[in-house]
């Protein structure tokens, strides 16, 4: 672990990373270090955290926006949220079991992922309700995208250049999100399937149903279980989940769950936990089109692992031996769909030695040198992070 | 009027060898140069500015795109990208020195998948052309700007364009899986695909809305949705907007998130009513449009939810639509609004700022005293849901001196956008229109930002010159790779 710089506010955040590049010193960029363990290690002799930048700055819950500071803990968020009976809308799960962290995800943390959960198959991605934020670029710069208004097309989108770009390209410091109202009531149709590829076939005839399926996963068991979530007002649950019984009625078994039972379950697929990933395992995640993900759960089987279908298949997370091998194979499998594989955990070794992400073509891999050259001329901010000598 | 820069004399002077050199890339008639021909292409649907372009290329393939962006890149020539050209910020609005590159050749349908709720088109088949394709199966595209039956899916993916209905499915961005894209030197880069999330930088993400800056899009993967079991619309017309706007506030805040929440002001209601006869109060100050969707015991349950509450505001009538005819009655006059304006008005410029909703009753009170200091009557729709407002300034076309204040008017409108919170625009983009107004909501060091992403991309600036990024400040220096 390298010395820990952790601001108290922005500017002196902002003076850090200006002292970092002018001595042209690589920094690791946190929040709270809880997915220290995600993509590939940093090496940085310090580290710049966003931990002490804290607190919800503005919450309008008429107007759907909440912005707060990038090192507010995800649970501070998701209960004022509550205490308005609003939510995130793209669920993003929480990582502390699988990288053993007790700390909690921040707000910046899990934005610079763009980690989104069940209700992204619906709803959208974490990136998608980023509307605005501050962040300081790798000069010490501090810069705003986007703004706090729900709709809004003015200029570049560097909000979603910067969601997903793991702090390489900029540190962000406040954020604000679209939010909505979280539903009255929750409840999911279980359809007993024999096998992947029927689950995901019951899930696609879900989704591809007028009733607004917002939750779509194969929970792994005896039977494998299609799990298809309905979110409204109550008497709306009651009818649609009605609807959908006599939709999957040929597919298997019935069950309803409802209420917390509902809610409980969706938070284990948010989280992986019916993955049952091991110490010692890898996990990855893989991001295909959903008539594909039986594919996967073959090619993680054919490796002595398991996984873990969601997005209607579409979202496939392996856990499997942590090795180059295993890897290689749901690399290849992603491509076979023209999906996109991500070594998501794994022992420092192996995500040393491989690449986490898919290789890019080199036109684009070109453009994103030029891109990152752009926002941290002097290579300071996460150097390793997501690629190795990038 | 938005000063453009001055053509390089030099490249006028090579137009008969560029448009042979083009016409070896796109044979047939798919190259125009013939100064007549050029005519239909000199604006877009910001018809106060016109420039015929240098020539015109309609490319049928990527490689022709490609080919085309290449000996560009290679000769220094300026390249304007064109979809339908319905921009109504004039972002496809051409320069005497720019090769425009038309895409409405490139109109296939190239796939649709059902299963995997995905279809893959060309940059030049319209909006609705998509949904066409899938709606005999239950499903749509859900992106619906008000051009849709003329606007191509490339345009809506460079401008991120919204619609009356993205208060719940989201804007273009929101609908994307991939990209075709084509850099300014030639290279074809395929971006997302069939899958949700690519992983590494969202390139999907910087691209849309990136308006032409960055390179051009030749096919688009978007979502599919399965349509909803059925909608329809309620009216509600209050007394004052402030009243309106409370409640709106109160429909949001009590969980309900309509598909559409519209909100036409006074001198609006009084257009379109005369246009459309849809039966719209004459004395209220403000009126809702709310749809909503489901089933219809469903639509019947949200619809008395929102009765409730609009009660509460003391409504000078509620309409609640009995059948999918009276939506469409109601909806009439709404959708008919720009037409109605222009019966009223022999010219109007659209504008389409975004302001946090708490602010709408004091921002028509300020567009309300501009209108009487400018002399310029004023019309104001808004997606009130989403905070986007689009207020209609009337005004003359032949008279010189009405539309320099109609726009002078339209941009003290935007800047009282950006000052109390919001942005200055939320659908049409920036364009030709609002470039010169980016400093009032970026500063020196945050446009300079976004112009050396810009330059990582298009290090010439070639493509699509003179929009976005005012003129003055030059293009950043790369730094060394």
């Amino acid at each position: 672990m390298s010395d820990l710089i952790a601001p108290a506010d922005e500017d002196g955040l902002a003076a850090a990373i200006a002292a970092a590049h002018a001595a042209r010193e690589p920094v690791a960029i946190e929040g709270n270090g809880s997915k220290r363990g995600l993509l590939r290690p940093v090496q940085a002799a310090r580290t710049v955290s966003t931990r002490n930048l804290s607190g919800i700055t503005l919450y309008r819950p008429a107007e759907l926006v909440l912005s707060a500071r990038a090192g507010t803990p995800i649970p501070q968020i998701e209960a004022a949220l509550a205490e308005k009976g609003q939510h995130l809308i793209a669920e993003p799960p929480d990582t502390r079991a699988i990288f053993g962290s007790d700390r909690p995800a921040t707000l910046g943390g899990i934005v610079a992922a763009n980690l989104s959960g069940p209700r992204r198959i619906t709803w959208g991605a974490m990136r998608d309700h980023v509307l605005g934020i501050r962040f300081v670029n790798g000069t010490g710069e501090v810069l705003r995208s986007g703004g706090r208004v729900l709709k809004n097309v003015t200029g570049l989108d560097l909000c979603k250049l910067l969601a997903g770009s793991y702090g390489t390209l900029g540190v962000m410091t406040e954020i604000t999100l679209k939010v909505l109202p979280a539903p009255e009531a929750t409840a999911t149709l279980l359809v007993a399937v024999p096998d992947a590829a029927a689950g995901v076939r019951a899930l696609s005839a879900g989704l591809g149903s007028p009733f607004g399926v917002s939750g779509a996963a194969l929970v792994p068991g005896e039977p494998l279980l299609a799990a298809l979530r309905i979110e409204d007002f109550a008497p709306s649950v009651t009818y649609r989940i009605g609807r959908l019984r006599e939709t999957l009625a040929g597919f298997g078994a019935l069950t309803t769950i409802e209420g917390e039972a509902s809610r409980a379950l969706w938070r284990d697929v948010r989280d992986a936990t019916p993955l049952a990933a091991q110490p010692g395992e890898a996990i990855w995640r893989l991001s295909v089109r959903p008539s594909a993900g039986p594919a996967v759960v073959a090619a993680a089987g054919a490796l002595g692992g398991r996984a873990l279908l969601d997005w209607g298949g579409g979202l496939a997370w392996v856990a499997a031996p942590a090795t180059a091998a295993a890897h290689a194979a749901l690399v290849a499998a992603a491509e076979a769909s023209c999906g996109a594989c991500t070594l998501f955990r794994a022992p420092e070794d192996l995500r040393q030695s491989v690449a986490v992400l898919p290789q890019e073509p080199a036109p684009l891999a070109a453009i994103g040198r030029r891109v990152k050259a752009a926002l941290d001329p002097a290579g300071i901010l996460n150097p390793g992070r997501m690629r190795a000598g990038a | 009027m938005i000063a453009l820069p001055a053509p390089k004399p030099e490249i006028l002077a090579r137009r008969e060898e560029i448009v042979a050199a083009l016409r070896t890339i796109v044979p047939g008639d798919g190259v125009i140069g013939e100064p007549t021909r050029l005519k239909p292409y000199e604006t877009d649907g910001l018809a106060a500015y016109r420039q015929v372009p240098l020539a015109v290329v309609l490319p049928t393939t990527t490689g022709q795109v490609a080919a085309v962006l290449r000996y560009c890149h290679e000769t220094g020539v300026r390249v304007v990208p064109r979809g339908a050209g319905t921009s109504l910020s004039g972002g496809a609005l051409p320069l005497a020195d720019a090769v425009v590159v038309g895409l409405m050749r490139m109109n296939r349908i190239l796939e649709i998948d059902l299963d995997d709720r995905f279809a893959v088109v060309e940059a030049g088949v319209t909006n609705i052309g998509i949904t066409k394709a899938v709606e005999g199966d239950g499903f749509f595209y859900a992106p619906d700007p008000s051009s849709q039956l003329a606007c191509m899916i490339g345009g809506n993916v460079m401008m991120n364009s919204g619609g009356a209905h993205c208060l719940k499915y989201g804007v273009t961005a929101n609908n994307l899986l991939g990209v075709k894209f084509v850099t300014i030197e030639g290279e074809i880069i395929d971006i997302g695909g069939a899958h949700l999330d690519a992983a590494g930088y969202d390139w999907l993400g910087l691209i849309t809305g990136s308006e032409g800056q960055l390179g051009m899009v030749t096919e688009v993967t978007v979502r599919i949705l399965r349509g909803p079991e059925g909608a329809r619309a309620m009216l509600a017309a209050f007394k004052g907007t402030e009243i309106a706007g409370a409640a709106v506030d109160a429909i949001i805040g009590s969980g309900i998130i309509p598909v559409a929440l519209e909100f036409m002001d006074k001198p609006c209601i009084h257009a379109c009513e005369a246009f459309a006869h849809a039966g719209y109060p004459l004395d209220a100050e403000a009126m809702l449009i709310i749809e909503v969707e489901g089933s219809v015991a469903e639509q019947d349950d949200l619809l008395n939810r929102i009765k409730a509450i609009c009660e509460r505001f003391d409504p000078i009538s509620l309409k609640v639509a009995e059948s999918a005819e009276q939506s469409l009655a109601i909806w009439k006059g709404r959708k008919g609004a720009f037409g109605a304006v222009g019966r009223i008005s022999p010219d109007y410029l659209c504008m389409d700022g975004t302001i946090p909703t708490s602010e709408l009753p004091f921002v028509l009170k300020r567009i309300g005293e501009m209108s009487t200091q400018y002399g310029l009557g004023v019309a104001n729709v808004f997606h009130a849901g989403d905070g986007n407002l689009h207020p209609l300034i009337m005004f003359d076309a032949n008279d010189p001196e009405s539309f320099r204040k109609a726009e002078a008017f339209g941009g003290d409108i935007l800047k009282l956008c950006v000052e109390v919170g919001g942005c200055l625009t939320g659908e049409h983009g920036v364009g030709v229109e609002k470039r010169d107004l980016m400093t009032v909501q970026f500063t020196a060091r945050e446009l300079d930002q976004q112009r050396a992403i810009k330059t990582a991309f298009d290090p010439q600036w070639l493509l699509n010159p003179s929009k976005v990024f005012p003129l003055e400040g030059a293009p950043v220096p790369l730094a060394a790779e």
